[in-house]
């Protein structure tokens, strides 16, 4: 490694460093972090969207989104599709990965078939899935025909009960892939002497797999585990094309509900409330992950001094 | 001993064919009923065409709306990555091999912003480019996507910068060679299959973008693919063999592109994602 230090001196002046930065440092202030610091301050006031904002009402937005249903059951399918995530998506993609890791006729293929979904837009995948599920006319009413799912018929996305396991699967579908090349990534990073080595201690495949695998995957699980989190609890194109949230809000997430109000019904205070949650939200999540479970493995990219 | 070899290689290959059937079928499904009408796809959703008609997808192509969509993403997106990569690889460099006070905590910042999910931004990022006047303004787009582009690029870049010796420079600059052209003629030439690979990164995000977009533009103007789509099956919402040749069309360039740029794509994700 270069040790920058050791950089000729001119080129250590301030004036050429500021240079070189400024273009990334305005952008990134002016698009991302004022827009944050814009939503915290119209969270505190009562607004339409246009004209003065002069209604200033505090915590009250906050006060008023724990009183609200929906917002209160946007957190709990959140927290749904996340465990939902790790607990199903998660394992599945770790399954494929480790089946294409085998020695295994057109793996290529398999690779690229599985992560193609991955590339195409959350509104496309969306709207193949509105025409997949569509009542009556849809192919999955015609599957679930036969494979004896009859009374599973018509409701796919129009039931509450039924619509966020549906929507669950499209994720599944769009995102398995991905998290399968992550994983594969991990896998190719073992080293065969390591699971050789148990093979002549008399360990089985599975006990390979339980004790060598994947502890040593440990790094691109967790990652892949952060990455799913913060990726359900912002979802929008995807409920926003197949159910704008419905049918009766239970399907709805943070992200649709701030759109909703801030540009469906002009609440612009209220949706800043809301973004300013899901902000906090994902930088509690954020920070205790890094502090508390990336630690270990990282090179840490949001510590200072890390990256290295 | 070897029969089992052979039941167990056959059963690998069924679990691999029932995913791959999971994975192909929507899109195998979507191809061959745009080739059907829509009285045919509601009547017999699953076998072929009897007639395989391909007025569908003609009557698109040969729509004008559905090309200026995709001149509309392809030009957004070509923006998005050159100020991402330019305003990154800047960043990067001094990041990456400059010593000065307050580097990391420069750094620490750009790499907080890869915990900002797009959409807690969105609405205050409305209420921002409102003001700015770049609301029906493709620079409303190209700027903010540049903008929460930047982490990743400049994660990914800086560690291969990092990675070319500190002597290539020494020599440079004994040679006379100033701080600016050993950055634009050295080590961004040398630093090309990262940039290869942050520039499909930046592609694929602009490409999939729809929030913003979808506030951004008012008129059809400036309309995008995703958000060109969705438009699309609202208006001809009945018309399922219609709407589904529409999205197999919108998905040509990009499958095009993954076919491409596979390998870049690919290793960019899995170094941005385990360095990020």
């Amino acid at each position: 490694m270069p040790d920058p230090v050791s950089a000729p001196r001119g080129l250590r002046s301030w004036a050429s460093v500021a240079w070189f930065l400024l273009p990334a440092l305005a952008l990134f202030l002016v698009f991302v972090l004022a827009p944050i610091t814009v939503a915290v301050r119209t969270g505190l006031f009562k607004w339409s969207g246009t004209g003065p904002m002069d209604d200033f009402v505090g915590w009250g937005n906050y006060a008023r989104l724990f009183h609200d249903q929906v917002f209160l059951g946007d957190l709990e399918r959140g927290l749904y599709l996340i465990v939902l995530s790790v607990t199903v998506q998660l394992p599945f993609a770790l399954f494929t990965a480790v089946l294409l890791n085998q020695r295994l006729r057109g793996r290529a293929v398999y690779r690229m078939l599985f992560f193609a979904p991955y590339i195409l837009s959350e509104v496309v995948t969306a709207v193949l899935f509105t025409m997949v599920f569509l009542p009556g006319a849809g192919m999955a009413d015609h599957l679930a025909g036969a494979f004896g799912l009859e009374g599973l018929r018509g409701r796919w996305l129009a039931d509450p009960s039924t619509v966020v396991p549906t929507l669950f699967a499209v994720m599944t579908w769009k995102y398995f892939g991905f998290h399968m090349m992550l994983f594969l990534a991990g896998l190719q990073s073992i080293p065969g002497e390591v699971l050789e080595a148990a093979s002549i201690d008399g360990a089985g495949p599975w006990k390979r797999f339980r004790h060598v695998t994947l502890p040593l995957l440990g790094p691109t699980i967790r990652i892949s585990t952060f990455l799913s989190v913060i990726g359900a609890i912002q979802l929008f194109d995807l409920v926003w094309v197949m159910t704008a949230g419905g049918p009766n809000h239970s399907s709805e997430t943070m992200a649709v509900s701030m759109f909703q109000f801030g540009f469906k019904r002009h609440q612009v205070g209220y949706a800043s409330a809301i973004s300013v949650v899901l902000f906090m939200i994902c930088l509690v999540f954020s920070l205790f992950y890094q502090r508390y479970v990336l630690r270990r493995d990282l090179s840490g990219a949001l510590t200072p001094g890390g990256g290295r | 001993m070897n029969a089992r070899r052979t039941v167990r290689g056959l059963s690998l290959h069924a679990v691999v064919w029932v995913i791959g059937a999971f994975v192909a079928a929507p899109l195998v499904y979507a191809v061959v009923s745009g080739f059907k009408s829509t009285g045919e796809l509601t009547a017999n959703p699953f076998g072929l065409p009897e007639r395989w008609k391909a007025g569908n997808y003609t009557g698109i192509l040969g729509d004008g709306v559905f090309w200026r969509q995709i001149a509309n993403s392809a030009g957004i997106a070509i923006g998005t990555t050159c100020c991402t990569v330019a305003a990154s690889a800047m960043a990067a460099y001094v990041l990456a091999r400059y010593a000065f006070r307050g580097r990391e905590l420069f750094y620490t910042l750009f790499t907080i912003g890869l915990m900002f999910p797009f959409s807690v931004a969105v609405l205050p990022l409305f209420l921002l480019l409102r003001t700015l006047g770049l609301l029906d303004n493709p620079l409303g787009v190209i700027l903010p996507q540049a903008a929460f582009g930047l982490p990743t690029t400049i994660v990914i870049l800086r560690g291969f910068f990092r990675t070319i010796p500190a002597e290539v420079e020494e020599a440079a600059v004994m040679d006379g060679c100033g701080k600016f052209r050993f950055f634009w003629r050295i080590l961004l030439p040398m630093a090309r299959p990262a940039l290869g690979t942050v520039s499909v990164l930046a592609v694929v995000a602009s490409w999939n973008n729809f929030f913003l977009p979808l506030l951004v533009f008012d008129g059809p103007d400036w309309q995008t693919v995703p958000v060109g789509v969705q438009q699309f099956q609202g208006q001809y919402a009945t018309d399922y063999a219609l709407v589904l040749a529409y999205i197999v069309l919108a998905m040509v360039p990009a499958l095009a592109f993954y076919a491409v740029a596979e390998r870049q794509l690919i290793g960019g994700l899995t170094a941005g994602a385990t360095k990020g």
